[in-house]
């Protein structure tokens, strides 16, 4: 007997991790033409756990979720590969408005989507390895007025509630939320699976629905202006000093700090 | 022999072709001087023994050397440092450290080869160097000179080509890197011999490991190398080619595979990629005796269930692994299997082997197909050797492993086994047994020189022993510094006398790693 609950995921690429980010030369983001993309690590770990709801029989349609250009077509492609159902491709063609959107456009893309497709369940990455916001998830929980669970290490579903073990600061948390809920995955909740050749021609077929944000009425316009976007200043060497009286006299005439 | 010279790349043999045929027309026009070609083959290597720098007939690193190679490759890619040195110093085996006089750090094949050149002119020794990794000392510049690092600024992944199912990479990709690249691509490349080694270090090893009883070695997983040889001269031993197959020329990617730097310096690898599992279950099983866990696992291997994994562990190794890892496999001989295929397939070849191993009065047969509950499963042959340290504090371990065919193994583990308990000395065992292949990890106090010279007695013994069952001394780590007196008894007196022409050939100076895999007389 499969499991009934709707699960949706957010798939978001970006630049893969690997790649030596290098920034453009008009100074107003990084290149990211010809660089290698792929889906935003924390967002597999999502899709790893989905996956696995459903294999325990507690999940049943999974749904992948991905804002952006056409590209995301292929993160999308990714997901229903390690076993999702179907896709969802919320297409932003426009580079300029797509560099300028920020957690809020997403959570409330996100809020209508979650209106129209009425999940049990909604699991994004704790945040994007690009933007390191760390908001898309809470700020859906606000707007929908759901229960939150982020940086969750563990879950489990027990009828109506979500066990979850959080990673804060001070060490682990355990909480339960009413479902539906919103829960951010954090590294240590899975290890993803590797997609398999088979899966990956099945993918091939499955569904991919295009929508249009202007659709579901949301406004992307942009709520910031990037201003500039620089390299971190370069490393200097350090200067070895010949005693103590010579290292003070430096840190006091040359770097000011005493 | 001289017909060796027509098929190598013109530009290296206007350096060596002077010399040989000065040779070749002393020895072969004689009739009465050849009388087989073993003698030919004898003559001239003693005749260009004379000719070469072997022991002690080196450069020294002047200032001067230095320069030029500050010119070639950049001031701050050539470093003398002590710190670096030392990091470059050492491998992972036990043999001694030995501080090269500079490390060099190329970026790119041309740079390689400027380097090699004038370690060549200047006849200083120079070795390859991957992650360090290895087990047997290959990377210890025992002669000093410099330890050329490639791993360093060559970190590129030139291509992955998903649709022939190959990948070609530069020194400083490892592993587990590549693997992390190829995770969307439902595509994996299965040598895993442990360590996060560099995947042409792993060329240079042969490298094998946990997956060959199903994915075979490097020997089998290498379409092709970029190599450069002790001149300079850079070529591609399969050329442009990506083909699966070939029977174009002499096959000198097997010659470099598995040649440990002292042939050449690999600067690109093109490996084959295999088909990530559809799906994958692992299992455990404990057994009375070790002979009784042997004999099982020839049998698995004998009815062709085609296991992916097949790994042994005896009571030590389990007792270490379970302090270690806090796990509670029972403390006997112990098999752990893993099945890849599709769900039908490793079901059948999990219950297939059930059947074998009750056979041989198996304990239990714990199956794990949760990917958590096989991760912990493995967890205990994973962190094997880091078990193995811990369970004797303070000591180094000395880790060797042999392989024999399948029909020998409990013959020889057991003998082996005896052996060491008989020395009094730790020796935990852990072995690769569908291969035939073990390793023993002596847990040994490096300052007692008796117990030393005992430990060196059970390595001795086990490699002859090995090598008198028709194995080898040296399944997967290489020969490297500590068994280049066993290579002449394992592959005889012709085939060791050929190793040295060809390495005299491509190598007359002897910079490339010298010291390792033979003696030159």
């Amino acid at each position: 007997m499969a499991g009934s609950m709707k699960v949706l995921v957010g798939c978001k690429r970006v630049i893969d991790y690997a790649v030596k980010i290098r920034v453009r030369p008009d100074k107003m983001g990084v290149v990211t033409d010809g660089v290698k993309h792929s889906m935003n690590p924390f967002d597999e770990i999502a899709v790893e756990e989905a996956i696995r709801l459903r294999e325990k029989k507690i999940a049943g349609e999974l749904i992948a979720v991905s804002c952006g250009p056409k590209e995301c077509g292929e993160t999308l492609r990714t997901a229903l590969a390690m076993g999702f159902d179907r896709g969802i491709h919320v297409e932003i063609n426009d580079r300029q408005l797509y560099e300028t959107l920020t957690p809020l456009h997403i959570a409330k893309i996100f809020a209508k989507l979650v209106e129209k497709e009425k999940p049990g369940l909604v699991i994004l990455g704790k945040q994007a390895i690009d933007g390191d916001c760390n908001q898309t998830g809470q700020m859906l929980a606000g707007l929908l007025k759901w229960p939150q669970a982020s940086f969750t290490s563990k879950l489990s579903i027990d009828g109506d509630w979500a066990h979850i073990t959080r990673e804060v600061d001070g060490g682990l948390e355990n909480i339960k939320v009413a479902l539906p809920a919103v829960v951010t995955a954090d590294l240590r909740l899975n290890e993803p699976r590797y997609a398999t050749l088979p899966n990956i021609m099945k993918a091939k077929k499955k569904p991919v629905d295009k929508v249009d944000p202007e659709q579901l009425g949301v406004d992307l316009s942009p709520r910031i202006h990037i201003i500039k976007v620089e390299d971190p200043p370069v490393r200097e060497a350090g200067v070895k000093v010949d005693n103590v009286d010579e290292l003070i006299d430096r840190l006091k005439n040359e770097a000011g700090v005493i | 022999m001289i017909g060796l010279s027509s098929t190598v790349h013109y530009s290296m043999w206007t350096t060596y072709s002077s010399r040989l045929r000065h040779i070749g027309r002393n020895y072969v026009r004689s009739k009465k001087a050849v009388r087989s070609p073993l003698d030919t083959l004898y003559i001239i290597s003693r005749a260009t023994f004379s000719h070469s720098a072997t022991s002690g007939d080196y450069g020294t690193v002047t200032d001067d050397f230095q320069r030029s190679l500050a010119a070639a490759i950049g001031d701050k890619h050539v470093i003398d440092s002590q710190a670096i040195r030392e990091q470059h110093s050492h491998d992972e085996s036990h043999h001694s450290a030995v501080l090269p006089e500079l490390v060099a750090l190329p970026a790119t094949t041309e740079e390689v080869s400027a380097v090699l050149r004038l370690c060549n002119e200047f006849r200083v020794p120079v070795v390859p160097w991957g992650t360090g990794t290895g087990l047997e000392g290959g990377s210890i510049p025992v002669r000093g000179g410099v330890v050329m690092d490639l791993a360093q600024r060559m970190t590129n992944i030139v291509s992955i080509n998903e649709s022939d199912f190959d990948a070609t990479v530069e020194p400083g990709v490892t592993r587990v890197r590549l693997n992390q690249e190829l995770r969307a691509t439902g595509l994996w490349f299965p040598i895993d011999p442990g360590a996060d080694a560099s995947v042409c270090g792993m060329a240079a090893t042969s490298a094998s490991g946990t997956n060959a009883v199903r994915y075979q070695t490097m020997r089998h997983n290498v379409l092709n190398l970029q190599a450069v040889l002790a001149d300079g001269t850079v070529m591609e031993t399969n050329g442009n080619s990506r083909s699966r197959k070939t029977s174009a020329g002499f096959d000198l990617t097997g010659l470099f595979v598995g040649s440990e730097g002292c042939l050449a310096a690999i600067t690109r690898a093109t490996v084959r990629l295999h088909p990530v599992a559809e799906s994958a279950v692992a299992a455990v099983c404990g057994f009375p005796t070790v002979a009784a866990a042997v004999d099982a696992a020839t049998v698995v291997m004998q009815s062709a269930i085609p296991v992916a994994k097949i790994e042994f562990m005896d009571s030590e190794m389990v007792d270490a692994v379970n302090n270690y890892s806090g796990l509670e496999h029972a403390v006997v001989p112990t098999l752990f299997f893993e099945f890849h295929g599709s769900e039908t397939a490793v079901a059948e070849d999990s219950r297939r082997t059930r059947e074998v191993v009750s056979e041989f009065e198996a304990i239990a047969f714990d199956v794990a197909s949760e990917p958590d509950a096989r991760a912990r499963l493995w967890k205990a042959r994973h962190n094997a050797l880091y078990a193995c340290k811990a369970a004797r504090p303070g000591v180094r371990y000395i880790m060797t492993d042999v392989c024999v065919p399948i029909s020998r193994l409990s013959e020889c583990l057991t003998r082996t086994k005896s052996d060491i308990l008989e020395s009094g000395i730790p020796g935990p065992i852990v072995g690769h047994v569908g291969d035939g292949n073990f390793h023993v990890v002596l847990l040994v106090d490096q300052s007692d020189a008796d117990e030393m010279d005992r430990a060196r007695g059970v390595i001795e013994r086990m490699c002859r022993l090995a090598i008198g069952m028709e194995g080898t001394c040296t399944g997967e780590h290489g020969i490297g510094i500590g068994k280049q007196r066993f290579l002449e008894a394992e592959v005889g007196i012709g085939s060791l006398e050929t190793m040295r022409l060809i390495k005299r050939t491509l190598d007359p100076n002897n910079i490339l790693n010298p010291g390792k895999v033979l003696a030159l007389s």
